[in-house]
């Protein structure tokens, strides 16, 4: 054996700038950092734009802390589900140890910059954040309750909130309509996406409605939380965040929502199957639409606020 | 005779490792930076604000006493 080939194999710990990126989830950041900066625009106190910048960059990197936690917590889950098995940790690019010490580093490095950046309520509501997610949902609730989406969920919800305490210091009406946007668009989302994922959760023996209550419950209940959805998400537009434009593209959204549910309770696993989930594929692809298109309403009711068109004055 | 230099996955891995992390410290400095400038901006007109209401509200006080 030559000395050049000495220590080429590539090892764990040798992961590149890339893999300790992918440990961040950049997918679920992006939508953190959009939500965030649509609360931040959104609320009625203007912020400077680098601190603006640098209190979503503080955000996104918290969210991303958090998901490093998560797939350290989760690394043996992730060995399992098809979805998951070329995260950084399950194809051996980072190890277990070096993920948690990331994810810890970037947590509390994250929350302490968004605090001098901004202000501590921004700064707290990050941390809960951070501990919602790993503690509650990865540690807790993730592998005991068919509810852990349900709850989990507010993990999710809370960057438009952390974002609008940026800007004004506090908590406000239309900051808790944007996190109960999220929290209650979560569970109906994630279960169409269960639906037609269904071995990956059952392997890894995780309580997802599907495994626990079954796929007829877990249609059902698509439907009532999209019922439920549907006035929160329109009643936003009567607040300082909505208008005539938000209201317009909530009512559309939302009654093309509620079809899409309704659509996925009236159907069996039988129909389904047969057609390869093509209704909940597209409902799932829907959902994702909607929460967009919702933040981005809002985003313009503001942006016309500039010019004394945007809500309801 | 000297040794080929063989480049090996692993180098590459270790090299963008290495260049994205001074990257990130690079800019991480000229956002602190910039931060500070900002919120010391910041600090200063509020101070010179409250400076001068404070000299017009002695003023005005001078000028009350001045007239009893």
């Amino acid at each position: 054996m030559s000395d050049t080939s000495i220590n080429t194999r590539v090892t764990e710990g040798d992961a590149s700038f890339g893999d300790y990126f992918a440990l961040l989830k950049p997918r679920v950041m992006s939508l953190v950092v959009f939500t965030a900066l649509v609360g931040l625009l959104a609320a009625p106190q203007p912020v400077h734009p680098l601190l603006a910048f640098a209190s979503v960059l503080f955000i996104a990197i918290g969210g991303g802390a958090s998901g490093a936690l998560n797939m350290w917590w989760d690394a043996d889950i992730d060995r399992i589900m098809r979805r998951t098995q070329s995260r950084p940790i399950p194809s051996g690019k980072v190890t277990e140890q070096e993920a948690f010490a990331f994810g810890a580093f970037l947590s509390v490095f994250s929350v302490i910059m968004l605090a001098l950046a901004s202000n501590w309520v921004a700064a707290g509501l990050l941390a809960f954040t951070i501990f919602f997610y790993v503690v509650v949902y990865s540690m807790w609730l993730k592998r005991s309750t068919p509810q852990n989406i349900v709850i989990g969920g507010a993990a999710g919800a809370l960057p438009p909130m952390i974002g609008w305490a940026v800007a004004t210091g506090g908590v406000s009406v239309e900051s808790v309509l944007m996190f109960t946007l999220i929290f209650m668009w979560t569970p109906p989302h994630f279960w169409a996406l269960a639906l037609f994922m269904k071995s990956d959760y059952r392997d890894a023996g995780v309580p997802m409605l599907t495994v626990t209550h079954g796929r007829k419950a877990t249609r059902k209940h698509i439907l009532v939380y999209t019922v439920l959805l549907a006035p929160i998400a329109i009643g936003a537009g009567f607040t300082t965040i909505g208008g005539p434009v938000y209201l317009a593209t909530s009512v559309l959204l939302n009654l093309g929502f509620l079809k899409g549910a309704y659509d996925i309770f009236k159907r069996d696993e039988t129909q389904a199957e047969a057609d390869d989930y093509k209704v909940e594929k597209q409902v799932f692809k829907f959902s994702l639409l909607y929460l967009f298109a919702h933040f981005v309403a809002i985003l313009v009711e503001a942006f016309l606020a500039n010019y004394g068109m945007g809500g309801w004055a | 005779m000297s040794i080929p230099r063989v480049e090996h996955e692993l180098h590459n891995r270790r090299k963008s490792r290495n260049v994205g992390l001074g990257l990130v410290l690079g800019s991480f400095v000229l956002l602190v930076m910039g931060m500070t400038y900002v919120k010391l901006t910041a600090q200063n007109a509020a101070m010179a604000e409250a400076r001068a209401a404070e000299q017009a509200a002695a003023a005005a006080a001078t000028q009350s006493g001045a007239s009893d």
